[in-house]
């Protein structure tokens, strides 16, 4: 099971009312490599990934958890208080006309998520390839968030993130050496 | 309503967030290097230091954690502003 | 050097119709040498400066932007 804790991985500020910046957040959000998308994908591939990654898959899928939060928490304040006009000038007025202020599971795009976002062959090689490839588009989205942002509050949280696929990347290309090592079969033979 | 957190709740909250992302850091690195005997340590280190600032964290601020893991103090305070996207 | 970053010159053609940006580049962040990481790496010296950098170890800190990226420049 879980347990919440009531406060972030990282502290989030955002300086500036910026609601646009919101629209390609959510690309994080709820996107084909957002963060939803790689907990959904770590927690669901542990069943039937060798007893040896298990640890590993769990605790990313649920530090990513934490990461969805703290995404939910840039679009929550960048949007907050903004006015339905100021939304529709932001390229927000669809997400308004359906959602007010709600957030919603979709892409920069609206693209609504989808569970064919989340791979899972079965194969402990091949998923875990899948989650190296997850980590680098995941750190390449927050490069060009980054690139379309000016709001220097914002951009010191999503160079953590970005940090943070780099070192979940770093453990996934571990695991796949975890698993290509034959240590263990001269045990077993 | 119109309840604002002084800077020190501020503060102690930052100090919880980078202690706890080092565990976060050897938790992973130890996923793959569970033979890494300085790390355990440091990572044992690392989890007391945060459970004492949490106690005293928890007795200003109220409880981090639902289910049990913490303290609630009379009326419940778990149910409290601010929650973390709000802070 | 090593750096993080490298770089291409793409062809450019004169019928191109937006200004050539004439390098590009693209990331190669640490994780792409180190291999299985080795035991006993240096730390950042406190915890919160393992928290700004989003890792406890130096070497697998990648900066962005990089600087000579074309574009908005940052900080």
């Amino acid at each position: 099971m879980w347990y919440y804790e009531k406060k972030l991985q990282y502290p989030v500020k955002v300086s500036t009312c910026n609601p646009m910046l919101a629209k390609f957040l959510i690309e994080q959000y709820g996107g084909a490599d957002g963060e939803l998308a790689a907990a959904l994908r770590y927690m669901n591939q542990r069943y039937t990934i060798p007893d040896k990654v298990v640890g590993l898959l769990t605790d990313i899928a649920t530090e990513e958890f934490s990461h969805l939060e703290m995404i939910a928490t840039m679009i929550y304040k960048l949007t907050k208080d903004a006015t339905p006009e100021m939304l529709k000038e932001a390229g927000l007025g669809d997400h308004y006309v359906n959602h007010d202020r709600a957030l919603f599971y979709q892409n920069a795009s609206g693209v609504p998520f989808t569970a064919t976002y989340i791979q899972a062959k079965g194969d402990p090689i091949a998923d875990l390839y899948e989650d190296i490839a997850a980590e680098e588009k995941a750190r390449a989205t927050y490069q060009w968030i980054i690139d379309l942002s000016d709001d220097t509050d914002l951009n010191d949280s999503l160079k953590f993130l970005r940090e943070r696929e780099i070192v979940h990347s770093q453990r996934f290309r571990e695991a796949v050496e975890i698993l290509k090592d034959d240590r263990d079969q001269k045990k077993v033979f | 309503m119109t309840k604002k957190m002084p800077p020190e709740f501020y503060k102690q909250l930052e100090e919880i967030q980078a202690i706890d992302f080092v565990i976060v850091e050897l938790n992973l690195y130890l996923d793959t290097h569970p033979h890494d005997y300085d790390a355990i340590q440091q990572f044992n280190e690392n989890t007391e230091k945060s459970m004492k600032l949490k106690i005293d964290f928890e007795q200003k601020y109220g409880p981090l954690m639902n289910f049990g893991r913490s303290y609630s103090n009379y009326p419940f305070n778990w149910i409290d502003t601010p929650w973390p996207w709000q802070v | 050097m090593f750096t993080q970053y490298k770089s291409w010159r793409p062809y450019i053609s004169p019928f191109d119709p937006c200004k050539p940006i004439e390098v590009k580049y693209y990331a190669t962040p640490p994780q792409l040498y180190m291999g299985f990481q080795p035991p006993g790496l240096p730390q950042f010296p406190t915890a919160r400066e393992a928290l700004m950098a989003g890792t406890l170890w130096p070497q697998l800190f990648s900066p962005y932007p990089f600087p000579l990226k074309g574009g908005r420049k940052h900080d």
